[in-house]
């Protein structure tokens, strides 16, 4: 990495220039429905991706509490099937895959690049309108007699049961182009629409978790799409490619949907692990460690992630040599991800820690990330899954990655982003309340669930021997403890937005290029010229009282006087 | 006069405020096309990846069913593919140097090739619905067994290779002297259930005796998805290309802005590419 400046040095205040900022420069309903501004359409998506987590969160408060007695609590065993399949499905498709890429990712990415915009902004807006689409048509099969297959749709239930599976998988799809438009979008403004001076190994980190992630996208996702093509043409027209009954393979399903699937979780994963890089360096003032190390394995994990599917299918009948090989390039993924983790703890060690919100959310992040990664380990050695499989234990340590891990970085970016999404600072004090609760809520709901995982209780039922009963009650207040935790966090959001103090430039000290526009940006997003300098170079600014943020220091004129 | 012929020429070229130089704004362009190119190889790959799993499995059903097709209806399609790949190629170099009639003229009979396909694959389409070679269960195993009697009078080399096929593959290769209507009966049933994997629908025609594979209908299956997925893109292609039509009649492309024409060929060319595996993959199978 070369720490010089490279572009035009200018005055660099970034003080509000009066003309407006892009939440100001359209007025009306239509401004932001048709808008071309990336920040808009991130602002956008982060609305409806948080709503979408709100009824996935509802639904799983159901759940949970319908399992807090081994018989039926509140629903019926059927409603209870229709509940889970939709908290898997919202979750997933609505709410952790386009999360962090899509909402923060818009906002942030062509800000990180020094550009005006992403590379293909009506692609842009066109992703968003279909998101939307693709939602609506997932909460229209709710009312369309629901759907019980659990999110994975697996095959022959998928083709045989009743409910709106037609309509659940066909909003899959769509939301599937509305993804493949976010990840073509981020490679093409990636490539094109670096400043000069800003080569790949001066990229902000995030930025190539995001680069990764859009791989990932583009290349799995058409997958996913003929696979759901195939379902929808089986229920159809009894097409017979995965109906038994017809001489037709349904373990076909189950690769096809892995192939999308696993590296899917990746998709959920990697822009997590991009928002952690920034945060760990930020606050703990150092450099990043390890920057190639982090990079490259962002790359790594985008590959590996194509060659593991078969992990999810070592009880469905594989061949035993396929069953070795997945096993042991399952193993293999653990080692880019083990990188990154280390290269955070050595950029933490010896750093001046400051415990703001932000990074508050990114020390949760690691621990449950660790939980969830370590256990991962033991799903992928073969002995164990055969006593693992479809338990709890998966349950858990899924939640561990994707909610511990994706969920949690995803608040840690909004936190970190929201002064320069909105321009108000958030109460800190709140925001680290809410944190812990998240993390004690977090840790009790899913921590039994790997100890009853391991005891036997599988997943997904209805009844259960009254032995797991003190696990399950444990689980569900514990799932009413993090909702608590979320509703704070959330609130300290919105209280912000209404009575919080004016955002700095730069409030946490970034060195990145967002933190020279103004908070928020204008409409053009930068109002001078940038000065572009090593991504994690802290040595170049300093606190200023007065502004209650962080200003570059002038080499020339020190100490800077305002 | 001269400065609207000029204008013509040049074509309308508009920079969008976020790029800075309209090289960065086509390169930027060409380079989504591209990806968004390969999205469509892996959609078709998956359907690839189900044809070689099955084709694996199950030999003798693809060695039988491809005598169903129409190879000629199959290669006039692939020649009328390649030379409106051929046409399209020429209306991108037409839109570089900017000859506007010509640009018009190409892309009006790549369009027409592309109704000339979506024509011919309707034929096949009505011939295969006429006779019950459907997908999984629409498919008509009666008609399909007296289509296959009469057609073996009728052409003998496509009878030649179904026997042979089927003779392959010893499973397959189960021939018992019952007509289809008496297939309950209980020697033939306990046959086919004894050797459950590829026993075989027989009918005793006159004098001699055609044997149509089980799960004949997987063909079909994977034969519909694939040409229907194709034939869905070709029409997709067509509107593009009625929309290309309109734009450079108006003028709207020059030697400087001929990205849409260029992304477009792209288009046009990969829908081509994917039919010129289709055609070895379904028809051409021995
Ligand atoms: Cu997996």
């Amino acid at each position: 990495m070369s720490t010089g400046a490279t572009t035009t040095v200018d005055h660099v205040d970034g003080h509000d220039h009066h003309e407006g900022n892009y939440l100001t420069a359209g007025r009306g309903l239509r401004s932001w429905l048709f808008t071309l501004d990336h920040k808009r359409i991130g602002v956008m998506y982060l609305g409806t991706i948080l709503f979408a987590f709100l009824l996935g969160g509802i639904f799983a408060l159901l759940v949970r509490t319908e399992l807090l007695t081994p018989q039926q609590t509140i629903m019926s065993a059927d409603d209870y099937n229709r509940m889970f399949t939709l908290h898997g499905a919202i979750m997933t498709f609505l709410f952790i895959i386009p999360g962090i890429p899509a909402a923060l990712g818009n906002f942030i990415l062509p800000l990180m690049l020094g550009a005006k915009d992403v590379a293909l902004p009506r692609l842009n807006l066109a992703s968003y309108h279909i998101y939307v689409i693709g939602s609506l048509m997932a909460v229209a099969s709710i009312l369309a007699g629901g759907v019980d297959t659990g999110w994975t749709f697996y095959t022959p239930y998928s083709t045989t049961t009743n409910g709106a599976v037609i309509l659940v998988t066909l909003s899959v799809f769509v939301l599937g182009f509305s993804s493949i438009f976010t990840g073509i979008n981020f490679i093409v403004t990636v490539h094109r629409m670096r400043p000069a001076g800003m080569g790949w190994f001066q990229m902000p980190l995030m930025l190539w978790a995001l680069y990764a992630t859009a791989i990932i996208q583009v290349l799995a996702t058409p997958v996913l799409a003929i696979t759901v093509l195939l379902i929808i043409a089986e229920r159809a027209l009894g097409i017979g490619i995965f109906d038994p009954a017809l001489g037709g393979d349904p373990v076909l399903f189950q690769h096809f949907f892995w192939f999308y699937s696993h590296p899917a979780v990746y998709i959920m994963i990697l822009p997590a692990m991009g928002v952690i890089s920034e945060l760990v360096a930020i606050f703990s003032r150092k450099p990043i460690f390890g920057y190639k190390a982090i990079a490259y394995s962002s790359i790594a994990i985008a590959v590996f992630s194509f060659l593991v599917w078969g992990h999810h299918m070592f009880v469905s009948g594989q061949s035993e040599l396929a069953v070795v090989i997945f096993s042991a390039l399952t193993f293999s993924v653990s080692i880019p991800s083990a990188v990154k983790v280390f290269n955070w703890l050595s950029t933490m060690y010896r750093g001046a820690i400051r415990l703001e919100t932000p990074m508050v959310y990114a020390l949760v992040f690691i621990f449950l990330f660790g939980i969830g990664g370590l256990t991962g380990l033991f799903l992928a050695s073969l002995a164990t899954d055969v006593h693992l499989h479809d338990s709890y234990f998966v349950v858990a340590h899924f939640h561990y990655t994707m909610m511990g891990g994706t969920m949690i970085a995803f608040l840690a970016g909004i936190y970190h982003w929201w002064p320069k999404m909105f321009g108000k600072m958030f109460s800190q004090k709140w925001g680290n309340i809410g944190a812990i609760v998240i993390f004690v809520g977090f840790n009790v709901t899913f921590f039994s669930q790997f100890v009853m995982g391991a005891k036997g209780m599988p997943r997904r039922y209805f009844n259960y021997p009254p032995e797991f009963e003190i696990y399950h009650v444990m689980s569900s207040i514990g799932s009413y403890v993090l909702a608590i935790g979320l509703f704070i966090a959330a609130g300290v959001l919105v209280h912000s937005l209404i009575a919080g103090k004016k955002a700095p430039v730069n409030p946490w000290g970034g060195a990145t290029l967002e933190w020279q526009a103004a908070s928020p940006p204008i409409h053009h997003n930068f109002d001078s010229p940038l000065l572009l300098t090593n991504p994690y170079d802290y040595t170049a600014q300093r606190w200023d009282e007065a502004e209650q943020g962080y200003v570059p220091v002038d080499p020339e004129k020190e100490p800077q006087t305002t | 006069m001269s400065t609207a012929t000029g204008n013509a020429h040049e074509g309308r070229h508009e920079l969008a405020h976020y790029f800075d130089s309209t090289r960065q704004q086509f390169e930027s362009h060409k380079l989504a096309m591209w990806l968004f190119l390969c999205t469509e190889i892996l959609m078709f790959g998956g359907l690839f990846c189900a044809y070689a799993i099955y084709r694996a499995n199950h030999p003798e059903i693809f060695l039988y069913a491809h005598t169903l097709l129409d190879k000629n209806l199959g290669a006039i399609n692939t020649i009328v593919l390649l030379f409106s790949s051929f046409t399209m190629a020429w209306a991108v170099r037409a839109a570089m140097l900017g000859q506007r009639r010509l640009l018009v003229g190409l892309l009006v009979v790549t369009l027409l090739c592309g109704f000339g396909f979506m024509g011919i694959k309707g034929i096949e389409y009505s011939h295969k619905w006429k006779h019950g070679f459907l997908w999984g269960e629409q498919f008509d195993y009666t008609e399909a067994v007296a289509y296959a009697s009469g057609k073996g009078h009728g052409d003998d080399h496509a009878a030649e290779t179904g026997h042979e096929g089927a003779h392959a593959d010893d499973e397959a290769a189960i021939h018992t002297e019952v007509p289809a209507a008496t297939a309950g009966d209980e020697d033939a049933a306990a046959v086919m259930a004894e050797l459950d994997q590829a026993a075989a629908v027989t009918m005793d025609h006159g004098h001699d005796a055609e044997r149509i594979p089980r799960n004949l209908h997987i063909f079909f299956g994977i034969y519909f998805v694939m040409t229907g997925l194709h034939g869905i893109h070709v029409l997709a292609g067509m509107g593009m290309l009625t929309w290309l039509i309109v734009r450079a009649s108006r003028g709207d492309f020059g030697v400087r802005n001929y990205t849409a024409v260029d992304l477009g060929g792209l288009y046009w060319h990969i829908v081509d590419l994917i039919w010129i595996f289709l055609f070895p993959l379904l028809y051409l199978i021995h």
